[in-house]
């Protein structure tokens, strides 16, 4: 379509209106080479892999909704008495950035609507880069060349929880102004500077008459831009390692199958911006959302049954519920050389999160050290197919939901008539047996699917026809799978564990012991791919392929 | 004057006395019933009342409050709760109680509104406790947004900002307070049921409670400007929604996204 | 494997695949075969598609006029109803779905059912060559010798030095984003001024309480006198001094020694503050004489000087010494023994002073 110039006259010329139009800028500023990179780029074609096409379209959303929002609010904290039309607050003193986000609700014309599509399209963004974040760990998407990219994914993730955060203090309503005294609670539980760091964040005591401005500035400044700039490097990662592709006939770790992104992949990527906006748009005119109206203007004496954070801080929320405060006879806070040490805050607060941030952004070099896989990866695992990864990874989600029930656990009781402190004992309890339940459970979820994949590989999928047979047996029919469909479910690797290896001088480290442990643990519970071998032996042959000398072996 | 006093010592005037009792019973309860259940329960409380109400007591509620109201172990003692606790307890159905737990639930009243009036008589004549309050306290036409400020420092914490309830220790909780009648706010306010405290006139004033009431009837009118309220109860439900019907509809047009087209 | 090069040596093949020696395995198939669709073969379908498309469009063409007209026809005056808001705000709803979902879909179905659906096989290609890696290794490695940076260790360890001291002043200006904290959480206002006490008054309006209106089972919420009247810091104070005044049967309290006078005829005054994130800890049920937050659900017993027995708090709320004064309305009598709200650092040092 274009080609290049020099510099007498364009030895080429484009035939067509819309082809002498791509040369008109290709001339300029030379977009030729991009395009024939880019025009052609084979994307995989999955409901899966569309998650992080729904956070990036709802951060384009919260951008222009955002925008909106900025020209009617204003977040100072001073006092003024309410003038606008929501009679039920009518006279009521309140600081002006409560006052302006009730204009923004009932005195702006679509003023609700934005502050609903802001604060939906918000949700969604943290939801989506989480379920994203899910799926590309499940099917191991984060392995080699990936690793970088996987921890930027993290980096957003963080981030996005920031621009929540910070845009639910915003509106200084009762909800979120108790919100940001929990806050203010959690940092003077810091050892040493946690007063000196409440102080500088109030400029002064709680909750003085800057934070709303301070916030709004990182609200609207800081915390965008940065999630714009780990954006763009995460998208320059995507188009440099290409996307992944699930296994399948004819995809494998040296190509990518799909759809080009001119014209079918970007039709289907634009369209779905419009698509989630649309869903968004729904939500904000028939959901109501953070209803401020309702909670009243902060004001430190009264609280509202249910105060709760968004969902994304809910985990940090329901650690510190779990959290005992006293046991037995044993103080959680206790006095050590003349100064107080709050672990009962300082604990849940800080360590689940801690915990869950740092194995999210250690994971990919974890995993690559007990496999001691340096290869490339771009086809991925089916879940079932990497048992003790996913079993860690719902055991992880698991540990995460009980924090994130804590965090609702006056609701629970509430609506299932059950009492709130037998919530909470349960909850306790289902912190420390639940990730282990939830491990032993999905590995073997998963080990007898994949003795499932191997049972169709083997005999053909049920048909659901009952025979007799002329002896009078009864049996159902199979129909064998086509080649294809065999693929799907044979193509696959199964790692045997990987022995303790001596290094250069021949030694085995306890390191390398350890890993090799590990590695026994990781890889130990496996069902072999079907080989052409066992479905020449015939049928009848059930057995799962013993799988090297000395470990278990895996029978139904 | 002096003509009425003498027609009362008439031989007739216990039998018209009567048949005007019982015409205004009749009356009232047909009206109580019908459009205006606040005004009977304002009226008087008259002798018989309160002697149909202890007969009713004593066999409804003796057994757990004892003779005289005097209590037992399983029920307190009556004597000073007033009118109103009565109207309360025993007008959203609370008592008697079906059993004994954590806290007696709401349900459909078990006794009609005479029988109601009758009881609040009875318990009112052994010692003096709140009134059932007068018409013009419900009237609804109070200061919302002063209401509001009230409600948010003094029922909030239980009750939820949007009044729709709120957890207490071990299984008790706050109950909602959409579909529940002024008066009934009013006397929960006054007499502090069960685990509520009391709030009296001195703590709250009867404008103040006029005022709450006003304030909840208005937001209750109103509803949500913004589309269904989720059960007002605040992120949680929020979280839930964008979680199982926000990505459960995005996850469908995914789906249809990266099918193939017969 | 295309790419066991990239590994040393030692690392290839070290992942073992089904029992270490080579089992064979199912060949690769290959792509499957192209299926066409009904648009791709029968031109009626293909014009069915066409109109679906181009109806979508128009579809979304109807959801920008509602949503025109929910802006300008419904006008938003000064007495609007809640329910016109929630009428244009659903109509406004509306009107963005139907625009943008008209659109979105009409794309995508002009994608899926018209665009070559032909699933296309592109190379994947290392992302950098042996060579490349090698030159570039070599290039880093050239330029640290050049620098001579290894073999000049002064050199390098000054420039570290004054790296790491040079972010110094831009943390130091942040030192203007609040005061020093000095003793600031330890005292509230309901400390005496100029030796007279502190009347209890009602929150919001700040009306004083006489001990005769405290009926048993009441709760009352206090705010100290004269805090509706500061023009500077009232959120500020309001935030340290709130307090939730109760009366129980006076038997039912156990005051400890030294706490004997620090309630009235069963009427107890306790800090509101939560000891454990500072949320306000106003739930009282009159019954059981439990405080109970709303937040975390701490819960505190009045009957034991608001002990924790329940939740993630693990210090007492505070108390405040109360008495009624010649009028007969309560008063604090100091201001609270010790700091109120959550812990922090400095917390044991200041209730000390307090205590001095």
């Amino acid at each position: 379509m274009s080609a290049a110039s020099t510099a007498e006259a364009p030895a080429y010329v484009a035939n067509t209106k819309v082809g002498r139009f791509t040369d008109f800028v290709d001339e300029r500023v030379g977009g030729s080479g991009i395009l024939r990179e880019f025009g052609r780029k084979v994307f995989p074609d999955h409901w899966s892999f569309m998650f992080g096409e729904v956070a990036l379209y709802s951060f384009v959303i919260l951008l222009l909704s955002g925008t909106f929002l900025t020209f009617f609010f204003d977040p100072s904290m001073a006092e003024t008495h309410y003038a606008g039309s929501y009679t039920p607050l009518k006279n009521v003193e309140m600081s002006v950035a409560y006052s302006s986000s009730l204009d923004i609700s009932f005195d702006v014309r679509g003023g609700l609507f934005m502050r609903q599509v802001h604060h939906w399209a918000a949700l969604l963004f943290v939801a989506s880069v989480a379920v994203h974040m899910l799926r590309v760990f499940f099917t191991g998407a984060f392995r080699k060349p990936r690793e970088m990219n996987w921890v930027v994914g993290g980096v957003l993730l963080i981030l996005a929880m920031a621009a929540g955060f910070t845009g639910y203090s915003l509106p200084d309503d009762l909800l979120s102004g108790n919100g940001l005294r929990i806050i203010d609670g959690v940092i003077k539980s810091i050892p040493v500077i946690g007063t000196y760091i409440s102080f500088f964040l109030f400029g002064g005591e709680f909750p003085g008459t800057v934070i709303i401005s301070r916030l709004f500035t990182l609200h609207i400044l800081l915390v965008p831009a940065l999630i714009l700039l780990m954006i763009v490097v995460h998208l320059f990662m995507v188009v440099v390692h290409k996307h992944t592709q699930y296994p399948g006939p004819g995809r494998n770790d040296r190509n990518v199958v799909g759809y080009p992104l001119g014209p079918v992949y970007a039709a289907k990527a634009g369209g779905f911006f419009f698509i989630v906006f649309g869903v968004i748009a729904l939500m904000a005119g028939f959901f109501t959302i953070n209803p401020i109206w309702n909670y009243g203007p902060y004001d430190p004496s009264p609280v509202s049954a249910g105060t709760q954070p968004d969902w994304y801080i809910g985990f940090v929320d329901g650690a510190l519920r779990l959290m005992p405060g006293v046991v037995s006879d044993f103080h959680f806070e206790y006095i050590i050389f003349g100064h107080v040490l709050t672990l009962n805050v300082l604990l849940p607060a800080l360590v689940p999160a801690g915990i869950i941030f740092t194995v999210l952004f250690t994971y990919p070099w974890i995993e690559r050290w007990i496999t001691k896989d340096n290869r490339e990866h771009h086809v991925l695992d089916r879940p079932r197919n990497a048992p003790t990864r996913t079993a860690i990874g719902v055991a992880g989600f698991t540990w995460y939901s009980v924090m994130w029930a804590a965090a609702g656990s006056d609701l629970i009781a509430t609506h299932f008539h059950v009492a709130l402190n037998d919530v909470t004992y349960w909850l306790r309890a289902l912190f420390f047996i639940g990730p282990v339940i939830a491990f032993v459970v999905t590995k073997r979820v998963a080990l007898a699917l994949q003795r499932k994949d191997r049972e169709i590989a083997l005999h053909g999928r049920e048909t659901g026809r009952i025979v007799r047979l002329r002896h009078g047996e009864f049996i159902e029919v199979h129909a064998p799978l086509d080649e294809y469909k065999r693929y799907r479910l044979v193509g696959f690797e199964s790692p045997a564990p990987l022995p303790a290896q001596p290094n250069e001088h021949g030694v085995v480290t306890r390191k390398e012991n350890r890993r090799a442990k590990l590695s026994r643990w990781f890889f130990e519970d496996r069902v072999a791919p079907a080989t052409p071998a066992e479905l020449e032996a015939g049928h009848g042959h059930h057995e799962a392929v013993e799988a090297g000398e000395g470990q278990r072996t895996l029978s139904h | 004057m002096k003509a009425l006093s003498q027609k009362r010592r008439h031989p007739l005037a216990a039998i018209a006395l009567l048949l005007m009792g019982l015409l205004l019973t009749g009356g009232l309860y047909a009206v109580a019933t019908t459009v205006n259940e606040a005004k009977a329960s304002t009226a008087e409380f008259t002798a018989s009342d309160t002697q149909e109400g202890e007969k009713l007591f004593e066999a409804n509620c003796a057994t757990c409050h004892g003779m005289g109201a005097s209590g037992t172990q399983d029920g307190p003692s009556l004597v000073g709760v007033g009118a109103a606790a009565v109207d309360f307890q025993v007008g959203t159905g609370r008592m008697p109680m079906q059993m004994n737990g954590p806290q007696a639930y709401k349900k459909p009243a078990q006794f009609n509104d005479t029988q109601t009036h009758q009881l609040a008589a009875y318990v009112a004549s052994l010692g003096a406790g709140p009134a059932i309050p007068a018409e013009e306290l419900l009237d609804e036409k109070g200061n919302a947004a002063e209401g509001g400020e009230l409600f948010r420092v003094n029922c909030a914490m239980c009750h939820n900002a949007a009044a729709a309830g709120g957890a207490l220790t071990r299984g008790k909780f706050a109950p909602a307070l959409a579909d529940v009648t002024g008066k009934h706010i009013y006397e929960a306010m006054a007499t502090g049921p069960q685990n509520m405290p009391v709030f009296n006139d001195s703590n709250i004033s009867p404008e103040g409670k006029r005022d709450i009431i006003t304030f909840l009837k208005q937001i209750e009118a109103n509803g949500s400007p913004g589309g269904a309220d989720l059960g007002a109860l605040g992120p949680v439900s929020e979280g839930l929604f964008v979680w199982i019907a926000g990505l459960g509809v995005i996850i469908a047009f995914t789906i249809w996204l990266t099918s193939r087209t017969s | 494997m295309g790419n066991h090069s990239d590994g040393s040596p030692n690392h290839s093949g070290t992942v073992a695949t089904a029992g270490q020696h080579e089992v064979e395995k199912f060949q690769d198939p290959g792509l499957p075969p192209h299926r066409l669709r009904l648009a791709d073969t029968d031109p009626k379908a293909a014009k069915r598609a066409e109109r679906q498309v181009a109806a979508l469009f128009a579809t979304s063409v109807v959801g920008t006029v509602i949503f025109l007209v929910a802006y300008f026809a419904i006008d938003l005056g000064d007495d609007s109803s809640i329910a016109t808001i929630r009428l244009q705000n659903a109509l406004l709803g509306v009107g963005t779905a139907f625009a943008m979902l008209g659109i979105g879909t009409g794309i995508v179905h002009w994608a899926k059912a018209l665009m070559p659906d032909h699933e296309v096989s592109e190379e994947r290609h290392a992302i950098r060559t042996e060579d490349d890696r090698q030159a570039a290794v070599r290039i880093v490695d050239d330029i640290v010798e050049e620098t001579g940076i290894k073999r000049r260790p002064l050199i390098r360890n000054t420039l570290l030095g004054a790296v790491a001291l040079a972010p110094l002043p831009a943390l130091a200006v942040f030192g203007d984003l609040g005061p020093r904290p000095d003793d600031k959480l330890a005292h509230t206002m309901w400390a005496p001024t100029d030796g007279k006490l502190k009347r209890l008054t009602r929150d919001p309006d700040g009306t004083p309480i006489k001990a005769s209106d405290v009926t048993i089972g009441s709760a009352f919420h206090v705010i100290p006198e004269g805090l509706n009247e500061l023009h500077e810091g009232k959120l500020n104070e309001k935030a340290k001094a709130v307090v939730l005044l109760m009366r129980l049967d006076p038997a039912s309290l156990n005051p400890s020694a030294g706490r004997e006078n620090w309630g009235y005829n069963g009427i107890v005054a306790y800090s509101k503050i939560c000891t454990h994130v500072g949320c306000p800890v106003a739930l009282y049920e009159q019954q059981t004489h439990h405080l109970l937050c709303p937040c975390h659900q701490s819960t505190f017993d009045l009957t034991q000087e608001c002990k924790v027995i329940f939740g993630p708090a693990s210090r007492p709320l505070p108390q405040l010494p109360i008495a009624v004064d010649d009028e007969g309305y309560l008063v604090a009598t100091s201001d609270f023994n010790e700091p109120v709200g959550p812990s922090y650092w400095e917390r044991d040092e200041h209730e000390r002073s307090i205590n001095s």
